[in-house]
Order: C-alpha cells, then sequence, then structure tokens
C-alpha cells in the first residue's frame, strides 16, 4: 500500500464514526458523502487511469437505481437486489464498453452522454416495469425508526464507498492498472507489445460502472420513490468530473477529497438558492477551469496530451 | 401516400436540422471544440423571437436580422474572454467548460422564463399547403426557406469573403495558416461567433415549429453532433446530407418503431456510423 | 533453416490507393533482410499488415506455421512478432525501465509487474540505457528513445524483429552503435527485417535485399545482386548510386 493508500482508508474511518456525533442531518450528509465519493472514485478510473472523459456516471447511477427498485418491486429483498444490480452492472457496462471505448476524445465523451439520453428514454418507455415517467415507488427497506433508517442507509453507502475504494487501490497496484496508464500514454504502443487493449478498456468501463449501479440501488431504496429525469440526471455525470478537477485527477485519495469539498460547497454555498442551483455549479466549473490552474497543470502534463511528448 | 408524406417531412425537417447544426460543426471543425452551449444558444433564439412577436408583434424572420449580429457578439465574446484561455487544453477541459457555461445559460433561461413550453402561435395562423394529398403546414416552409438560405449565406462566405478564407485555412492546417500570416486567435473567435450567429438563428426559425423550453436545448445538441457524424465534420454540404439522413431516419423510425424510441434509435445510428464510417456520409474533410 | 515468416499475394489497399499490391515473400530463421524502397512504396504498410495494424485486404500472412492475417496487433505480438516505430512510441510518463517493463508484463502471460521490471533493467542495460532506467521517457534524446523502442522491442522475446528506420535522425556514432546491436541481436538467433534508407548499413548488415516500389515487390537477393539490378536502380538507387557502386566493385 501507498502513502496516499493508507491516507485514504483512515479517510474512510474517520467517516465511518460519524454517528457517534452527528444526528440525522450530519447521517444524510455523511451518505451523501460516501455517495459522492464512490461516483468520483469510480470516474477516476475511466477518466483519471485511463484518460477517457466519460459523461456516463447518470448513466450507471439511474440504470442501478431502477434495477434495484424494479426488483424490489418484484418482492427481492433489498441486499440481493443489490447483488444483482452490482452484476448486471458489471456486465452490461462491459460490454458497452468494448463499443463505445473505440471511440476517442469527443466522440466517446458524447457516446457516453447520449448513453444518459437513452437510458432514460427506454425507462421512460418502459412503462409496465418502470412506471415510465410517473415514476417508481420502492417498498421499505425497514422498518426501523428514522434514525435507524438514516444509519442504515449510511452504513449501506459506508460499505460501497469502501468497497470501491478497496477496488480502486487493488486496481492501481495491479497489471490492470499499468495496463491502463499505458494506454492513456499511447494506445498504439500498448497494442503492440501485447496489451488487449479492448479487454482492458472494457474492464475499466465495467468496474467503473458496478458499484456507481450500486450506489443508486441504495439511493433508490433510501428515498422510496425514483422517476427518470431525477436518477438520470445529467448533473451526476458532470459532479464526479468537477470533484476530480478540484481534487486532483487520476489520484484516489485527491478525488475523494475532492468529493468532500465539493459537498461541502454544494451544502454551503447554495443550499439556499435552490432554483440557481445549476447554473452555480457551472459558475464553479468555469472558475475552476479558469483560476485553478493547479489542477490544470497536472492535467496537462499527464493527461490526454494532443501531442506526444516530442523534444 | 404515407411514404410521400414521410420523404416530404424528412426534407422539411433535414433542412432545419442542418441549419441546426451547421454552426456546431464550423466550431468543432475550426477550433476543435464541442460547443456544448450551442443547444441552449439556439433555445435562446427562439426565446428572442417568442418575446418579440408577443411584445411588439414583430414576425420571426424580420427578428434574424437582430439575431444574427447579436448571437455573434454573444459568441466573439464568450471565445475571446473565456474559451480562448483554454483552447490549447485537452478536450475534458475545452468540453467542461461549455458544459459549465451551458448550465449557467440554461439554469438562466429556466429562472427566467420557468421550464415550461411555450408555442409561438402566429395569428392568423398561415395554414398549410395540401399537393395531391401530402400536407405541409406554411410555416414550416417558410423556416425551411430561411434554413436553406442562412446555409447558403454561410457558404458564401466563406467561399467568397478574405475572413471566411481564413476560416476554412486555419480549419484545414492550423500551423499553415499561423506562417500564412492568419491571425488564428480573431479566426477562432470569428468562427465560434459565426457559430452562434448561426444557433440564434437556427432558434428563430425553429421558434416558428416547434415548443419552446429550455428543457429542449439538449435535444438540439444531440442533433446538431449526430448530424456532425452522418454528414461528416465541417463541409456546408456535409450538414446538408447529414440533416437529410438523420430526418428520414427519424421519419422512418416513428413510422416503423414509433416515436418515443427517436433518441435510442439516433444514438445506435451514431455508434454504428462512428464505428463504420468515422468520416461521414461524403468522407471529405473541410469547407468549400 | 526453415521460413518463419511468408507472405502469399498479400494486397493492402486504402479507400483507392492500393499500399501493396500482391506481395509474396518467404523470410527464413535467422536472416538479415533489408526492407527498402522510395518513400511511400509500402514498407510501413507492410509491416504494419504483418503485425495486424492494417490487416491484409487479400493473401494470407503465416509466421511460425500459424495463419496470423487476421489477428489483432497485440495477438501478433504475443506470438514473437516485434516492431519499433519509425516515430517512436514511448510512454511518456513512465520511466525507461517501466516502458521495457510493460513489453515483458503485457506480451507473456503470467508475468509479474516485479518480474517484468527485473527483466527490463537486462534489456536497458543491453541497449546501454541502464543508467537512465529512472528517467521519464519524455526527458531522453531521440537516440536514447530509439534505443529504448529496441530494448522494449527485445523485452517481448521475439522471433522476428521488425526495425522501422531504427538509423534515421542519428549520427554517424550512434548509427555505428546500433548497427553493432543489430547484429548482435541476429547472432542471437532473432530474424530481422528492417527498413532502411542508409544503403551503407544495408549493404554492412544484411543478407538480403527486398526491394518494394509501389506497393509491388520489384527485386529480392543478395545485396550485390540487388544494387545492380536495373529496375532497382531506375525506382530508388538512381544512376549516380549505380556509378559509383560500379566504381567501386
Amino acid at each position: 500500500m501507498t502513502r496516499s493508500s493508507i491516507a485514504l482508508a483512515v479517510l474512510l474511518a474517520v467517516l465511518a464514526l460519524l454517528p457517534l456525533v452527528g444526528g440525522a442531518y450530519a447521517l444524510r450528509l455523511g451518505t451523501i458523502a460516501c455517495m459522492y465519493a464512490v461516483f468520483a472514485l469510480s470516474w477516476n478510473i475511466v477518466g483519471g487511469f485511463l484518460g477517457y472523459p466519460s459523461f456516463a456516471t447518470a448513466a450507471f447511477f439511474g440504470f442501478g437505481a431502477y434495477a434495484t427498485g424494479v426488483l424490489m418491486t418484484l418482492g427481492v429483498p433489498l441486499p440481493l437486489a443489490l447483488v444483482a444490480t452490482l452484476i448486471t452492472c458489471l456486465l452490461a457496462a462491459s460490454v458497452l464498453g468494448a463499443v463505445l471505448l473505440r471511440l476517442r476524445g469527443h466522440y466517446f465523451a458524447i457516446a457516453s452522454l447520449s448513453l444518459v439520453e437513452v437510458l432514460r428514454e427506454v425507462v421512460n418507455n418502459a412503462t409496465d416495469l418502470t412506471g415510465g415517467g410517473m415514476g417508481l415507488n420502492i417498498p421499505l427497506a425497514s422498518n426501523s425508526s428514522v434514525l435507524g433508517d438514516a444509519l442504515f442507509f449510511f452504513y449501506a453507502m459506508w460499505i460501497v464507498l469502501a468497497l470501491t475504494a478497496a477496488m480502486v487501490i487493488a486496481v492501481s497496484a495491479s497489471k490492470l492498472g499499468f495496463g491502463l496508464a499505458c494506454i492513456r500514454q499511447n494506445e498504439t504502443a500498448a497494442n503492440m507489445v501485447g496489451l488487449n487493449t479492448t479487454l482492458y478498456k472494457s474492464i475499466a468501463f465495467g468496474l467503473s460502472a458496478c458499484f456507481v449501479g450500486v450506489a443508486g440501488g441504495i439511493y433508490a431504496a433510501w428515498v422510496h420513490y425514483i422517476d427518470p429525469s431525477d436518477v438520470f440526471d445529467i448533473l451526476y455525470s458532470v459532479k464526479p468530473i468537477v470533484m476530480a478537477l478540484i481534487g486532483g485527477l487520476g489520484s484516489p485519495l485527491g478525488v475523494v477529497c475532492g468529493a468532500l469539498v465539493y459537498l461541502g460547497l454544494e451544502e454551503v454555498v447554495w443550499r439556499n438558492y435552490i432554483q440557481i442551483h445549476s447554473g452555480l455549479l457551472g459558475l464553479l466549473v468555469v472558475l475552476l477551469l479558469l483560476f485553478l490552474p493547479h489542477g490544470l497543470v497536472s492535467l496537462r502534463t499527464r493527461l490526454f496530451r494532443r501531442k506526444a511528448g516530442h523534444a | 401516400m404515407l411514404a410521400a408524406q414521410v420523404l416530404v417531412n424528412a426534407a422539411v425537417l433535414g433542412c432545419l436540422y442542418a441549419c441546426i447544426a451547421i454552426g456546431f460543426s464550423l466550431v468543432w471543425g475550426v477550433l476543435n471544440v464541442i460547443n456544448l452551449i450551442h443547444g441552449s444558444l439556439i433555445v435562446l433564439g427562439a426565446y428572442l423571437a417568442w418575446g418579440l412577436y408577443q411584445w411588439i408583434g414583430v414576425l420571426p424572420w424580420y427578428v434574424l436580422v437582430v439575431a444574427a449580429p447579436l448571437f455573434f457578439a454573444i459568441g466573439y465574446l464568450l471565445q475571446r474572454l473565456l474559451l480562448n484561455k483554454v483552447i490549447t487544453a485537452p478536450v475534458l477541459v475545452t468540453l467542461t467548460l461549455t458544459f459549465g457555461l451551458d448550465l449557467i445559460l440554461n439554469n438562466a433561461m429556466i429562472y427566467f422564463f420557468k421550464a415550461d413550453y411555450r408555442k409561438l402561435t402566429l395569428v392568423p395562423s398561415l395554414g398549410s399547403i395540401s399537393l395531391g394529398g401530402v400536407v405541409v403546414p406554411v410555416d414550416r416552409v417558410i423556416a425551411t426557406a430561411f434554413a436553406l438560405v442562412l446555409t447558403g449565406l454561410l457558404y458564401l462566405l466563406l467561399r467568397r469573403s478574405r475572413v471566411g478564407r481564413a476560416v476554412v485555412a486555419v480549419r484545414l492546417d492550423h500551423d499553415a495558416a499561423v506562417l500564412m500570416g492568419v491571425d488564428v486567435k480573431s479566426i477562432y473567435a470569428i468562427a465560434f461567433g459565426l457559430g452562434a450567429a448561426l444557433a440564434g438563428c437556427a432558434g428563430v426559425l425553429m421558434a416558428l415549429i416547434f415548443p419552446i423550453s429550455p428543457l429542449t436545448s439538449s435535444a438540439y445538441l444531440g442533433k446538431a453532433f449526430v448530424v456532425c457524424v452522418l454528414g461528416g465534420l465541417g463541409s456546408v454540404s456535409g450538414a446538408l446530407v447529414g440533416g437529410l439522413a438523420l430526418a428520414l431516419v427519424e421519419g422512418v423510425g416513428a413510422v416503423v418503431v414509433g416515436p418515443s424510441y427517436a433518441t435510442t434509435l439516433s444514438f445506435l445510428l451514431l455508434i454504428v456510423f462512428l464505428i463504420v464510417r468515422p468520416q461521414g456520409l461524403l468522407g471529405r474533410k473541410g469547407f468549400e | 533453416m526453415p521460413e518463419i515468416l511468408s507472405l502469399a499475394g498479400v494486397s493492402r489497399h486504402f479507400s483507392g490507393l492500393q499500399a501493396l499490391r500482391d506481395v509474396s515473400l518467404g523470410i527464413a530463421g535467422g536472416e538479415i533482410v533489408g526492407l527498402i524502397g522510395p518513400n511511400g512504396a509500402g514498407k510501413t504498410t507492410l509491416v504494419n499488415t504483418v503485425c495486424g495494424v492494417t490487416p491484409a485486404s487479400a493473401g494470407t500472412v503465416t509466421f511460425a506455421g500459424r495463419d496470423i492475417t487476421r489477428l489483432k496487433p497485440y495477438q501478433a505480438a504475443r506470438l514473437g512478432l516485434a516492431r519499433t516505430f519509425q516515430i517512436v512510441q514511448p510512454f511518456a510518463e513512465f520511466s525507461a525501465l517501466d516502458n521495457v517493463a510493460t513489453a515483458a508484463l503485457f506480451s507473456q502471460p503470467g508475468q509479474s509487474l516485479k518480474a517484468a521490471r527485473e527483466n527490463a533493467r537486462e534489456h536497458l542495460a543491453f541497449v546501454g540505457l541502464d543508467g537512465q532506467a529512472d528517467q521519464p521517457a519524455s526527458t531522453l534524446t531521440l537516440a536514447m528513445r530509439k534505443r529504448l523502442e529496441l530494448a522494449k522491442a527485445l523485452a517481448m522475446k521475439p522471433k522476428l524483429l521488425f526495425l522501422d528506420e531504427v538509423n534515421a535522425g542519428l549520427n554517424s556514432a550512434e548509427v555505428e552503435k546500433a548497427t553493432a546491436l543489430i547484429r548482435q541481436l541476429a547472432a542471437g538467433g532473432i530474424t530481422i527485417v528492417m527498413i532502411e534508407h542508409l544503403m551503407k548499413v544495408v549493404l554492412n548488415v544484411c543478407t538480403r535485399i527486398v526491394v518494394l516500389h509501389n506497393g509491388e515487390l520489384i527485386a529480392d537477393g543478395a545485396p550485390r545482386d540487388v544494387v545492380r539490378n536495373p529496375a532497382v536502380i531506375d525506382a530508388y538507387l538512381g544512376q549516380q548510386y549505380a556509378q559509383r557502386h560500379g566504381a567501386h566493385g
């Protein structure tokens, strides 16, 4: 384990102690913090390690929310529904990744963006199963008190975060992580030294999807009601990018810190300005990109270079 | 009869799609930037037409005269003041920046105009033309005609004018253009301005036909993108071919699988095209 | 020696442009073949076609008794086909060591990262880059990057190695060094096909020369014979060279 992996583990352990000090509000915030950190860590696999600009987070999230939601309305218990969501998400995204990640740059970005629109449309149309635009009511997962419920979902989300972090740390230390870094730097050369780039990209896409899907499932059970425009909200795709830009692309510890800072901003600055919420997010994006050269410097030297490093 | 109606609808819609896409294609081709604010600029143009008609009864096609310079100025300034600072940065940065700008503009429109769908209804209505059983509303015909005129104007501008030739030069070979003394920065700003002007004008025309709401911006953006991919990036004729192809596929698709799967259908088309024929139907690079 | 690589009627076209026309060619194990021809003759396309980057439009490619016509680049690489690129293709952020380690890691199944790195050290030493092992590839000079390419190719334990203009842009001392390395590799049992513009190097090193012109094979044989071939002089070497060569030989 590297030093930053240990720091990440410590950070997560501290987060797990939250219920000792906070009430229902703190737990709600903690649950969202865990969810955002899952987004950021997952996005970082494709966006940071692999260097492909993905806008697919909302697609995975919405898919997971509906998969779990539909299974639960069919009477499947929550844990089982989540496991099923994890597996489906992993497989479906791996297959999709093999196709979509043949595209590069702008093309991949837009394809991943339209994936969100497509899934929303499909869910909207599959009225029998999903309730369409009317949304889906999801049975209660537990019968405990309000606080007990909050505690349950906080730890559920925290466990997903811990699993995601473990997966990301394992990937970055493995042959897979090494291969993803190769592809990011020079895909042609990677192919030429015997690296099966399609397979690696496909696995990366699958891994970046599965825990976001599970987080979506927990979210659905937590809020009891989902509808397509809520869970397939494109903002879910943008937020992890902003978090990564805040915390520094590529570093798992960095993006988790970015997620926490972002959540802080979201809560403190514009909790009271719900009507211009997305506009303020846009402003944050613009300001970050224009005036935070630190994030950009590391980005420019390490990611998606337009020209390979000629002397 | 159905076939003829589908074909005529596709032809009309295809020209409008081309008009939506052409500015987007210009910016993408010349600046290598996917301009995600394009859809919201179209909607803003539609609001302009709607507002002027509601307030003082100006007919939409006259609004074009105001919209073109206004949106050109908006685009020119956006590029000069903001986008230019990150123009050499990686794809993720330019893409995310225009996304941020889009969030701001779209949210502002929702704030001021609300998300409800509005309709610009001309009084008296222009009615429709019927030819051998094929029916086309007159407002659509007018919008299509203006869409073609705008497209033609851009073509002439790029082909004949000095500035147009410089834009094309930057598009075809950036480094050579620099060596020939073209001021690339101002060409970038002009291209972005032109892209915005075309978006605004397209929006004015759309107001004649489609309901107006900030929520429609992503649909416009999606169409622009698909048209560029189908027709090949960065040529006026490519945009026309791409627009017609998309409209035809949508029209036939609506009959075969139903209109509620339009996005899914164009997405599939997009992926197939990107993988099988990434250079587009015409397979040419550059503006005329 | 049996043939290690054979091309039978291989053609490749790019939307209208015929880059390779019915090329048939057999290369025996242990040969050092010089692949020459004017710019645009199809030399790099030939390499790309064998390696699976631009698969043949017609014909078959057989490598070590296996049909590899339709294999992907990474599959060909794992069978023991390695190449260097005319324009060097390093993993710019990685250290020189890790660059070579990637080749060992991904070309042979079951390699661990640790073993690959140890492996890489040997190959770096072989090309004389052991002093730069921990430097990022982006900081190396062009000559060093060319040698890094070579070390990467060697780490794949190739049976056959394509060298695409390894000497282009090097000064004469560096060319000497590179030539010595190539001889050493061949002595170690690796079959070599080199695209090369410096005739001095070709004549010095190669046991056989193959000439491509407009995508067609126009000559194939011993170096002394090929450089006297009128068709080759016409297409590539030029009259001046023939005269000079005649005066010397």
